[in-house]
């Protein structure tokens, strides 16, 4: 997957680089908010995006792949329509958050920060949502799921298209 | 204005502004380094440069390229601890660079001097080795030197990488200064002269690095 | 809400009276916590129908209101809705409950038994929330207010004093004398450090260069703490007030909030706060006729635990790479682009209006001798009253975990607790009846830190423990310097072998070794403190660690790969619901015939010793020792014939 040529730009992505920097001003110091934006915006930040963040913004590009690398919030390939969650906080560790990674990794052949196939599912840890009363904490999409039973999990996953 | 200060027992004199390291270079005595290069800016990445300052009655472990001077600082650059600490350093570094069995350049030289074990991890480190310490000097010198941005970091941890940008890198066939700077060697072991294929952002994209 | 700017204190006054006078005071307020946590729980559906439903019986106006609220703190009794004036609580509040609560209790003040909190201990309803031992026990100054105020409403901050603090200091107090105030009232950092937060600002103060900036760290990384969320998230403006305070005494005209990505909520708030702030003259030029100006800016966090160290902090903010630098000035002096900043935490932030409000005196009058004031934890783990609580700094661990915390869950035994987060460590039993202070959690080897207490029980392996602090410290490490980087690499593997039974002699001492350079030469906190829970397990449980490495056994059954699951054929009554809940179909069995489980698909979940049912107990764990030999498949259960 080595791409020697410049990639040719699409509009749809320059007009959204192009109003996630206008957001803020064209501010250099803003750069990480503008990439949390485009993150949100496609699901995921491609080499296109990166580049054109860094021509537009006037950064180095080796400073626009810094960020986006570094930080858990960014992700560098494409993701599943469904994202699963798994808190590993320390209160849900003591409470079993391990054993329920395990449970949701066995049932869906995967392991964390893996993406299914059939790109219905990537399944990522994170670090303390911030539940810690409802621990274990599992989020499926958004919503918030405390101390799931096996079963109700399958079916979540089963309903999840 | 003039600082005095002692290193090693030594009486030296220095400049308000400059860090212990300078002070202690221009005063003849050598402190060990593996991130530092005088025309960059001090990273503070390798820790190899730590000394002893006792300051008011009260011990600490620094990192001399980047201690600034104060009046009447004392400095030790060798003792049990400090010496301890760059043993240890390399011998949790060396992992990474072994080739055949040995370790080269500084990391050789270091080892040799203070005892290093280069193999006490090795059984437990699993990672590809990359033979990069990650010491930043290719990075900075093409950021604040040369002005390309060639080369950058990117991942975090133990996934932290050193990668070339191919479309930047065009600059590279003529300048080439890291290559030279690279305290392993790695940089011109493994970057073809005419295509940098060894580790391109590309490369680290697919996972291979 | 005021249709211009304030620009006097008596204006300020002026518009309080104002929405006093349009709030009947004898009219009840159902107060629906809408935290986070609660809200997965469904309480914003709960609050949209109270608010429904008092509409619909005629109440509103005069007799009742619903209001949503940021984290009460009660959470493991969530969804949690309290009635005000009359104090009546009632926890886990479902959907179906409202219809009943509207028309029993708002409409004839009659109190709905089943709804109440029962203490578990005499089984006795408690009606009035005070008299609950998880409140009774607790001094929520800054976190009271979480209570009463819809945190998206300025009008509620106002309703209850809030920005009097601000215009006392702006228009009463020249700003050496809020300087000295917070000086005098000896406040610490509440982010973890405990640095006198008065010597801060007056660094930052005294330090030449202009502009000066105030960050507010809302970056609360420590896995199992979230006070800042809930602070951020339920009183957004007590915050503010407080940072535009400090603004003021340090010479600050720029502000910063940095927020963590993981916590929308918080930060949504906290820009509609701001928003408002503006609205009403409380943030901008020339605030409430003063003369002094100031403006913020919020940043979000993009999932990078060591962002949260300040140099680190001040690099995101300028757009580079969040990673700490090498600094051996203090960031106060040289900060952000190098100019003097003062980053306090949030929870320090939410101090600073109490303390012009009442006076340092009375702040100081609290809590122990170098450390005054309250502190909020997070109470989480195996703890029964799981949540956020606020008390008086010299309050014991024991009386935190035992009579707020409601003690250690299904009657087992305590065994440590964990503050500090990844930076601190654990605390046995012998030492909780130390008191609540900086200076002596640290004295035991841990730390305050930013108030995430984890308790842990006989079921808790101590060395899994530090594996797990090591492993996430190595996970979040920048990489950017060779004894964090590598010392956490290598601490990390050597940790995972012992739990997984390929310990080998020396490991401990390597582990100390390894230990000591960290700390020794570490660019930043984070290496510098990320062996302590290594260091803190292995001093106080040392014996886990040889049971471990030695016997290849773990004395808590905890460690996957040193126990086994065995179904023992004398107990079996066949229920099937084990059976039914195994994720793997790895137990085999049937109606009458005793179940067994097929080592090689069983992946250790936990999930057949947690269903099957109390009165059977007929699943083991066993660790150190071989496993009974498994029944033959298709033999029958004994049942015993009863007496």
């Amino acid at each position: 997957m080595v791409s020697k040529t410049k990639s040719k730009k699409s509009t749809k992505v320059s007009r959204a680089v192009s109003k996630a920097v206008g957001a803020y001003q064209r501010d250099k110091n803003m750069l990480i908010q503008i990439l949390l934006d485009l993150q949100s915006m496609f699901g995921w930040l491609s080499q296109e995006v990166l580049t054109d963040v860094s021509e537009q913004l006037e950064v180095p590009v080796t400073q626009v792949y810094q960020i986006a690398s570094y930080y858990k919030a960014f992700s560098l390939m494409p993701r599943g329509r469904h994202i699963i969650r798994v808190c590993m906080g320390t209160a849900c560790h003591v409470r079993g958050s391990p054993q329920l990674l395990n449970i949701i990794s066995a049932m869906l052949n995967m392991k964390p920060s893996e993406t299914s196939e059939d790109m219905r599912f990537t399944l990522e840890t994170v670090n303390c949502l911030g539940c810690c009363a409802m621990g274990p904490v599992v989020v499926v999409d958004d919503v918030y799921h405390s101390k799931p039973a096996t079963l109700a999990l399958k079916k979540i996953f089963e309903t999840a298209k | 204005m003039t600082i005095n200060l002692q290193i090693d027992g030594k009486e030296v004199k220095a400049r308000e502004g400059m860090t212990v390291l300078e002070a202690a270079k221009e005063a003849g005595i050598e402190i060990p380094t593996l991130c530092y290069l005088e025309k960059l800016k001090p990273y503070g990445a390798c820790r190899i440069c730590s000394v002893e300052v006792e300051r008011k009655g009260r011990v600490r472990i620094v990192a001399s390229c980047g201690y600034p001077v104060e009046q009447g600082l004392v400095v030790k650059t060798h003792s049990p601890r400090i010496d301890r600490i760059r043993k240890v350093l390399i011998e949790l570094v060396a992992p990474t660079t072994i080739i055949d069995g040995e370790v080269a350049g500084e990391i050789k030289k270091l080892a040799k001097e203070y005892g290093a074990n280069i193999h006490r991890f090795e059984s437990r480190f699993r990672a590809k080795p990359t033979r990069c310490i990650l010491c930043g000097q290719c990075v900075r010198y093409c950021d604040e030197v040369v002005g390309e941005h060639a080369i950058g970091f990117v991942g975090r941890g133990i996934e932290r990488r050193t990668a070339f940008f191919p479309e930047k890198a065009k600059a590279c066939l003529t300048c080439q200064a890291c290559f030279n700077l690279c305290p392993t060697g790695k940089i011109p072991s493994e970057t073809d002269f005419v295509v940098f294929d060894g580790f391109s952002v590309d490369d680290y994209l697919a996972g291979k690095l | 809400m005021a249709n211009k700017r304030l620009s006097s204190a008596k204006e300020l006054e002026e518009l309080r009276k104002e929405i006093l006078s349009k709030r009947d005071s004898s009219r009840s307020i159902v107060t629906v916590c809408t935290g986070t946590a609660c809200q997965t729980y469904g309480s914003l559906k709960i609050y949209q129908k109270f608010a429904d439903e008092i509409r619909k019986q005629g109440l509103e106006g005069s007799v009742a209101e619903a209001k949503s609220t940021g984290c009460h703190g009660f959470c493991e009794q969530g969804p949690v809705v309290v009635i005000f004036p009359q104090e009546i609580c009632y926890v886990k509040v479902k959907l179906e409950d409202v219809l009943e609560i509207v028309s029993k209790t708002l409409a004839q003040g009659g109190v709905i038994e089943r709804l109440l909190y029962e203490d578990p201990v005499t089984g006795e309803r408690i009606a009035k929330d005070p008299d609950i031992p998880f409140y009774k026990n607790q001094m929520r100054i800054v976190f009271e207010n979480n209570r009463h105020v819809n945190p998206r409403d300025i009008d509620d901050y106002i309703a209850l004093g809030g920005y009097s603090a601000l215009s006392k200091a702006l228009l009463q107090m020249p700003l050496e004398q809020v300087l000295e105030e917070i000086k005098k009232s000896n406040l610490r950092g509440r982010g973890g450090g405990g640095f006198p937060t008065g010597i801060k600002w007056e660094t930052t103060r005294n330090a030449p260069g202009e502009p000066k900036y105030v960050i507010v760290n809302c970056d609360e990384g420590d896995p199992g703490a979230y006070m800042d969320r809930s602070i951020m998230e339920g009183n957004p403006h007590g915050v503010l007030e407080g940072l535009i305070i400090g603004a003021y005494a340090i010479g600050s005209h720029e502000g910063f909030i940095y927020v963590r990505q993981e916590y929308p909520i918080a930060y949504e708030n906290t820009i509609q706060a701001i928003k408002q702030a503006e609205e009403h003259g409380f943030l901008g030029k020339n605030i409430l006729g003063s003369g002094f100006g100031f403006k913020v800016k919020v940043h979000r966090g993009a999932g990078a635990f060591v962002s949260g160290e300040s140099t680190a902090l001040m690099c995101a903010i300028e757009g580079k790479v969040g990673e700490p630098k090498m600094k051996y000035i203090h960031t106060a002096v040289s900060g952000i682009e190098g100019r003097p900043s003062c980053l306090n935490n949030v929870e320090t932030w939410a101090n600073v209006p109490l303390i012009i409000d009442k006076g340092a005196e009375w702040f100081s009058s609290i809590g122990t001798d170098r450390s005054k004031g309250t502190k909020i934890f997070s109470l989480v783990g195996k703890v029964n009253n799981t949540g956020l609580v606020e008390v008086p700094m010299g309050m014991t661990l024991r009386q935190l975990i035992y009579d707020i915390g409601g003690g250690i869950p299904q009657g087992k035994k305590f065994k440590a607790v964990q503050t500090g987060g990844p930076s601190g460590g654990v605390i046995p039993e012998q030492h909780l009846d130390t008191p609540i202070d900086f200076d002596e959690l640290t004295k035991l080897g841990s730390m305050m830190g930013s108030g995430g207490t984890v308790v842990m029980d006989e079921d808790t392996c101590m060395v899994d423990t530090a594996r797990y602090f090591i492993s996430f410290c190595c996970e979040e490490s920048c990489g950017k310097c060779i004894p964090c980087r590598e010392g956490l690499r290598m601490l990390r593997e050597i940790l995972t072998d012992i739990c997984e039974g390929k310990g080998q002699e020396g490991d401990i001492e390597a582990i100390e070794d390894i230990a000591k350079v960290m700390q020794d030469a570490s660019l930043c906190a984070l290496g510098t403190t990320a062996a302590n829970p290594a260091l803190t397990t292995l001093k106080y449980f040392r014996d886990e660690y040889q049971a471990h490495i030695k016997e290849k056994r773990c004395p808590a059954k905890a460690c996957k790969a040193l126990t086994s699951y065995y179904i023992d054929p004398e107990k079996c009554t066949a229920c099937m619901i084990c059976f039914k809940n195994c994720p793997t179909e790895a137990i085999h069995g049937d109606k009458n015939i005793v179940h067994w489980i097929e080592q090689e698909k069983c992946i250790k979940c936990n999930t057949c010793f947690e269903v099957c049912p109390p009165r059977f107990s007929a699943v083991r764990r066993i660790s150190g020792e071989s496993l009974p030999p498994t029944p033959t498949p298709g033999t029958k259960v004994i049942r015993e014939k009863k007496r």
